[in-house]
């Protein structure tokens, strides 16, 4: 397997340009004779669908939810970066492709990087025009905020719905596509195998859920946009439903996965309160701008918060990390709970769990100004936990947010199979080690709407003349046979545990051995967990029901069957890479204080695996990634 | 905390379904109601039952895929609460609660507590939607939006797309879902263009998936876990009424 | 003409027409209830049999009763068709169905109260209407020598069943303004944040003035007489 990345020469700045003004077309009379499928329909595959869709390509859209509107990228709460210097604060497309690159501790394209900050304009502009509400002055414009650390006002936003409006522009951008003939959408459906032939992608098995069939579709190109698999660890802020199967299947097919190690843990989220729990909830970061973080100075100490007196109390961040206290970085803030948890000294039903206290700011400030600031997000702690936050400390942990992991692609989007294109969260992206706050709406929409449109044209060009691809071929028969006896043979072992059962397994070995801190020891533990419990899994899960109805628990069993797989992946790359960077720590490449120490001389690349069977090791290829514009340097919070 | 749970059980479309009676014990109360579904599902595959069937995903309360009737309200009895944000702690230890899927025919029951809502898709295939290519966008700031339009526009833009509002309504109406979103539009300079073609193409559809009419009762409004105001469907009504009168077709 | 029928009969165009017939009847009350009350005045009944006389002999009245039947009519078969579709909109019932604080009792109950009324509409014209419309002569001559419709009156609510059971018809209908005259003003579009609470105001006004005046009537008359 060669990696190209197909960065096209040039300055940093032209670069994209030059590839627009260049890049081959396909004429409107060829495009309708062309299939494109999507897989996924959140921002990337709505916003992608919709476009391709717009331009006159056929298109069929896939998702596994009841209506394309439902996916994950409805969650997304702050907002999304875009450089306008609407606020004459400096802002520019230099510094927000320089802060992005230096969020994701410089592992990741410089060429790629530069073209999402070019394009960030034309989103906003985009979205605008299809009425996304967002946010608004009194003189009618724009309004923005600051988020995650910059030094600009470049966020823009709609209430705490940002994700949820964004996508519902693209949606309905969709539908009327639909609406016109020129797409499809398959809703209930679940992409279970790609089909390649001759070495390109050239359509999907994709079950339908309501009636369990399984339905072949065919395409010149197939794009996946399915998003991140941070459901390997069980508990996360992703939907339920997320998963990794269709990424996994292309990866299994040959295409190239990139650095699957590299996940982000948000510090700010909702305890696990019970073995029964599900997932966990995303609360704002900007709490610990007036919320201090403490946990009891003695292990077991069960007193209620208020019983604890102030020099028995532990303000841990405040003592590590003066200079910034309770404001420190995300990954930062996250290790250092975990720290104080694995001492014993967390605190709640299960310990693991740290107090955000606002009482020394209600104290401060007064009642009203933190109802003012903060109202909302405690009126949803409240109706989470039943806990008043104006009274007893909030309890706060960290959590899976997003994964910068994912297929890798070149800079055309394009997987290292040719016609398979991975935008969106579910390809290695443009975050590199670590990804800033309301930058993945832009990328998801900058795929969609702005780059792929584009670049996918440069493949389709040369299949004007292979007229619909016909789904009689015998890859789509040998397909086909695989996903029917993969759903056979989960339902034929009737053993004695549940599909959460493994995956709750499963969750708990990769989050406390693969989770925010790493070790050689830790992660070759784990290997040895993942193998074992995988094992176990195809001998003693239950799935009840047949193939041929609605079955959410054999779909749950696909899914954690190959979260097992890939949880082996992530660990095999975790392990590979001796340094830490942005959310992957390992504890061996720290300073002498603690923070991550990436080593630049040896690791700078994209760890890009090849499969290479099931129970061998993947095949890692390097991509080299040159920074010729910004100098790395290493991060320092103190 | 213990329960007892009446279920609706039906196999798929065709089947005639029945309630079913399910005893739940040690439960938490500060476990969700999906989680305590949860519960029951392990427990019932364990004892080689077939589990119930619900839609969820998100469970944050904005996806808008949880839909069960608790105890005759959608969404179980907390006001502005979608299911899967709805706490056990809300409910008497030892109570009966009865769980049935979203009523109406234009949703037609596809497997136990999961419903077909694709009507909404099609609703906004028909017009629920400014007509924007890719590309074709101007400057984000040359369209003026006055803030007080924006809020409002905003807080219609708000529906998850669950359809409480249509399983609450007596008549199964689905008025406030289409009348959020022709509020949305409408409410905006982008949305001018095509207000008229919107809201009558919008209303056919609605009208041609055999939702009911609307008696101005609220009950979607007090169902609707976003609280969106039914002054959107007086607006709609204005909307409606305006462009039958004056659309020159 | 798509927009004609669009007008009529979409869900929402349905609603206009309730809502316009619906307000149209309401200003009939408030004539209708004018009327009656003339018949508290102390003369014998010579006022309200000159004032019935009047409205039976002039053509521009005669006009707008035919109007006035006619909107009862299309109020009544748009309720039907609405009843129709709405319960066709919901196949199977709920098991349990539990009422909302904020979801008023009669607005859930529209149809059934409209029934009642049109119960009571049908005994009622047969009692009033169609004697001194086409058989004056069965009820008399006063002294000024027209139709004595006003000792009609006066015989019907001596009748203690009769009484009660018009008492109750104006409940219903008491009932149905009750929801129906702001509701009708939502139908049509007419909300804002500043003048509906006085559009709900004044339909709790309007709805207590005509259900209360039709009530004393009958109540005074039968008590009058006892």
């Amino acid at each position: 397997m060669k990696l190209d990345p197909k960065i096209p020469p040039g300055d940093l700045e032209s670069k994209w340009t030059r590839y627009r003004s260049t890049v081959k077309l396909v004429s409107p009379a060829n495009k309708r004779k062309l299939d494109v499928l999507v897989v996924g329909s959140g921002l990337a595959g709505a916003s992608a669908a919709a476009s391709l869709a717009e331009l006159g390509y056929r298109v069929k859209v896939f998702c596994f939810q009841d209506s394309p509107r439902r996916a994950h990228s409805i969650a997304a709460q702050g907002g999304i970066n875009a450089a306008k210097n609407y606020r004459n604060d400096g802002d520019s497309v230099y510094r927000l492709f320089y802060d992005t690159i230096k969020g994701g501790d410089y592992r990741s394209r410089e060429a790629n990087v530069y073209r999402l900050a070019e394009v960030s304009s034309n989103i906003i502009d985009q979205c605008v025009a299809q009425g996304v509400p967002f946010a608004r002055e009194y003189g009618g414009v724009l309004a923005n905020r600051s988020f995650g650390g910059t030094q600009v006002e470049r966020t823009f936003y709609a209430r705490g719905q940002t994700g949820q409006q964004l996508l519902l522009g693209a949606y309905q951008a969709l539908q009327r596509q639909v609406g016109q003939g020129n797409a499809q959408v398959f809703p209930r459906h679940e992409m279970l195998e790609l089909v390649v032939r001759d070495g390109r992608a050239i359509g999907i098995i994709a079950r339908n859920l309501v009636t369990g069939e399984l339905e072949r579709h065919s395409g010149h190109a197939v794009v996946l946009a399915t998003g991140g698999y941070g459901n390997v660890f069980y508990l996360s802020t992703n939907a339920m439903g997320c998963n990794v199967t269709a990424i996994w299947k292309a990866y299994k097919k040959g295409a190239a996965f990139g650095n699957p190690c590299f996940t982000q843990i948000h510090p700010t989220c909702l305890p696990q309160h019970g073995s029964y729990q599900s997932k966990l909830t995303l609360m704002s970061e900007s709490l610990r701008n007036d919320g201090r973080v403490w946990v009891p100075k003695h292990k077991g100490d069960k007193r209620r918060p208020a019983d604890i007196p102030e020099s028995e109390r532990d303000y841990f961040l405040e003592r590590k990390y003066p200079a910034f206290g309770n404001l420190v970085p995300r990954d930062i803030a996250s290790r250092a709970v975990k720290e104080v948890c694995d001492e014993g000294r967390g605190v709640g039903p299960t310990g693991l769990a740290v107090y955000l206290d606002f009482s020394d700011a209600i104290r401060r400030l007064g009642r009203s100004v933190i109802e003012a600031r903060y109202g909302n997000l405690f009126e949803m702690y409240e109706k989470i936990t039943g806990d008043n936050p104006y009274e007893t400390p909030m309890m706060i942990y960290p959590a899976v947010h997003y994964t910068m992991g994912g297929l890798w692609v070149d800079y055309q989007l394009s997987t290292t199979i040719p016609g398979l294109y991975a935008i969106g969260e579910c390809n290695f992206s443009d975050h590199g080690a670590n990804r800033l706050g309301a930058s993945a709406l832009m990328q998801g929409l900058a795929d969609g709407y702005f780059i792929l449109p584009y670049t996918i044209g440069e493949y389709l060009s040369g299949l004007i003349r292979t007229g619909s691809i016909p789904t009689t071929y015998s890859e789509f028969d040998a397909a086909e046979r695989d996903v029917a006896q993969r759903i056979e043979r989960l339902l034929s072992i009737k053993g004695a545990y549940t599909v959460d059962h493994f995956h709750r397994e499963l969750g708990k070995i990769m989050w406390d051995h693969c989770g925010m801190a790493r070790s050689r020891q830790s992660l070759e533990y784990a290997a040895g967990e993942v193998k074992k419990l995988r094992e176990a899994f195809w001998h003693e899960v239950r799935v009840p029901g047949t193939a041929y109805e609605l079955n959410p628990e054999l779909e749950k069993a696909g899914r954690v069957a190959d979260f097992l797989e890939l949880a082996a992946l992530i660990i095999q790359d975790a392990l590979h890479r001796e340094e830490s960077c942005g959310g992957h720590f390992r504890v061996e490449y720290q300073t002498e204080d603690g923070e991550a120490l990436r080593r630049d001389d040896e690791f700078m690349y994209v760890a890009a695996f090849e499969f290479a069977g099931e129970e061998a090791p993947a095949i890692l290829h390097k991509e080299p990634l040159k920074y010729e514009v910004v100098t790395p340097s290493q991060r320092s919070y103190k | 905390m213990r329960v007892t749970l009446k279920v609706w059980r039906q196999k798929n479309a065709q089947d005639k379904g029945r309630f079913e009676t399910y005893e739940l014990d040690h439960i938490d109360e500060h476990a969700s109601f999906l989680e305590m579904f949860d519960v029951l599902n392990e427990k019932l595959i364990k004892e080689g039952k077939d589990p119930v069937a619900f839609d969820h995903d998100c469970r944050e309360g904005i996806c808008g895929m949880c839909s069960m009737v608790i105890n005759g309200r959608p969404h179980g009895p907390l006001p502005r609460t979608t299911t899967c944000q709805l706490h056990m702690r809300h409910f008497r230890d030892g109570e009966t609660i009865v769980v049935e899927p979203w009523r109406a025919g234009a949703f037609p029951v596809i497997k136990d507590l999961v419903v077909d809502r694709s009507a909404f898709d099609r609703i906004i295939a028909a017009g629920g939607f400014i007509s924007v290519n890719t590309g074709q966008a101007v400057e984000a700031n040359s369209i003026l939006v006055p803030k007080e339009n924006a809020d409002k526009a905003m807080s219609a833009a708000e529906c998850i797309g669950c359809g409480a509002c249509v399983a609450a309504c007596k008549n199964a109406s689905a008025m406030l879902f289409v009348a959020a979103k022709v509020s949305h539009l409408a409410l905006l300079p982008q949305g001018q263009p095509e207000r008229y073609r919107r809201v009558r193409n919008m209303v056919a559809q609605m009208d041609k998936e055999g939702f009911g009419a609307c008696t101005n009762t609220n009950a979607c409004e007090a169902a609707c876990p976003k609280g969106i105001s039914v002054a959107n469907i007086a607006r709609m009504n204005r909307e409606y009424l305006r462009a039958t009168l004056l659309a020159e077709d | 003409m798509r927009w004609l029928a669009q007008l009529f009969t979409s869900s929402l165009g349905r609603k206009y027409v309730m809502a316009i017939t619906g307000l149209f009847l309401c200003c009939f009350l408030v004539v209708h209830l004018s009327a009656n009350l003339l018949t508290l005045i102390p003369d014998e009944g010579k006022t309200f049999n000159a004032f019935a006389h009047f409205m039976t002999h002039n053509w521009l009245i005669r006009l707008l009763e035919i109007i006035l039947f006619a909107g009862f009519l299309i109020h009544i078969v748009q309720s039907i068709v609405l009843v129709v579709q709405n319960r066709k909109a919901r196949p199977v019932r709920y098991a349990m169905q539990a009422a909302h604080p904020q979801v008023s009792w009669s607005s859930l109950n529209m149809g059934l109260l409209g029934s009642l009324i049109l119960v009571f509409l049908v005994v009622h014209i047969g009692d009033f209407f169609v004697d001194s419309r086409f058989r004056p002569e069965k009820l008399g001559v006063d002294d000024q020598g027209y139709v004595n419709l006003y000792g009609e009156v006066v015989r019907a609510f001596s009748s203690l069943p009769y009484v009660v059971f018009y008492v109750l018809a104006m409940f219903a209908l008491g009932f149905h303004l009750w929801h129906g005259f702001q509701s009708a003003f939502r139908s049509l579009g007419l909300m804002h944040l500043r003048y509906t609470p006085g559009i709900i105001w004044l339909g709790k006004v309007y709805t207590l003035i005509i259900c209360g005046g039709f009530i004393l009537i009958p109540v005074y008359w039968y008590f009058k007489q006892l």
